[in-house]
């Protein structure tokens, strides 16, 4: 139902577009084109690789590692993995949503999208290299501290 | 370049899968379904999602945005920069060089954090994505929660880091 809603807003948009502009909605049909053919690969060997893991992946690993049993130190393992890991947020959203079928804890689900998102080990030098050590380490320290407590108030939000 | 290397994976995975085809036919069989029901899922949402991005991109061109950050300074900038990181795409470190250039514009450091962190968390693509598979309740809190955390990390970088000491550009241009 939420696709479809995305379906037609982005088929009204392209109609209103065709009304105004022939070239403009060309253009953006383009831009869909060409970022399309340039994310598909990648997409597809991301989500192949997840089809790995989660064949492979004993069963009890989730529930004991970010399950919802495995209180603060599945929360901070999820956190320290989203923190590490480089992997768009379209992708990570349904592995989260995986994991969450499998038991994950919620609390660990939200620690892991927002460490995605915010905190970035592997960027880090970069960072350091346009904005200083002491500005890269800081913003970082503390996305990870304020993913935690996003994290916690969450877990309590939605009991 | 990257789809290059996409493709490189992409035919070892072919292998791998042939490989454990091989030895266990059920297994392969099981990443194939998975994998296929991940695709799916993601294709009944991709399509529309980068249509809207295209759309955007072609009605509000770069020049556009580039000029409106270089014109607007202080608070306005600021609000600008927040406006036009959550409808960019790309990860956070595409933003390191817009931020870097706000910052020589006389942006503060305050309003570079926040930029950085509503750039690489707050993109109304990516909450259509987390909707679809974590659902409204849990998108939407996360969304409300992460920006008083934005606010926050903010303000205390703002403490920690004098400006004396501040980030200074380690390349010359």
């Amino acid at each position: 139902m939420f696709a479809a809603t995305l379906w037609i807003i982005a088929a009204a948009g392209l109609l209103v577009s065709l009304g105004k502009s022939r070239e403009k909605t060309r253009a953006a049909l383009l831009f869909f084109v060409r970022s399309f053919s340039s994310l598909a690969p990648s997409i597809l060997a991301i989500i192949w690789t997840i089809g790995f893991i989660l064949t492979f992946l004993p069963s009890g690993l989730i529930l004991n590692t970010i399950g919802r049993d495995s209180g603060i130190a599945g929360i901070v393992i999820a956190a320290v993995f989203g923190s590490v890991v480089l992997m768009p947020a379209f992708i990570a959203f349904p592995l989260a949503a995986s994991f969450l079928r499998q038991g994950a804890d919620i609390r660990a689900i939200a620690a892991f999208v927002t460490t995605l998102v915010m905190v970035g080990i592997l960027t880090a030098p970069l960072e350091v290299k346009f904005f200083g050590k002491r500005f890269a380490l800081w913003r970082n320290s503390l996305s990870f501290v304020l993913a935690l407590v996003i994290a916690f108030v969450m877990g309590i939000l939605l009991k | 370049m990257k789809s290059k290397a996409g493709f490189v994976i992409l035919a070892l995975l072919t292998a791998a899968t042939a490989l454990v085809y091989a030895i266990r036919a059920d297994k392969a069989l099981s990443i194939l379904v998975v994998s296929k029901d991940y695709l799916l899922e993601m294709l009944s949402i991709l399509p529309p999602v980068l249509i809207l991005c295209g759309l955007f991109d072609a009605w509000v061109p770069k020049q556009t945005v580039e000029r409106l950050m270089r014109e607007s300074s202080g608070a306005k900038g600021a609000f600008v920069a927040l406006l036009l990181g959550t409808v960019a795409m790309g990860p956070l470190y595409a933003a390191f060089p817009i931020g870097r250039s706000l910052l020589k514009k006389g942006a503060s450091l305050f309003n570079i954090a926040v930029f950085l962190c509503v750039w690489a968390s707050i993109k109304i693509p990516m909450i259509l994505f987390e909707i679809k598979f974590l659902g409204v309740r849990f998108a939407l809190l996360r969304l409300a929660l992460t920006i008083p955390a934005i606010l926050i990390i903010s303000g205390l970088l703002k403490l920690a880091v004098p400006a004396s000491s501040g980030p200074r550009p380690s390349t010359g241009e």
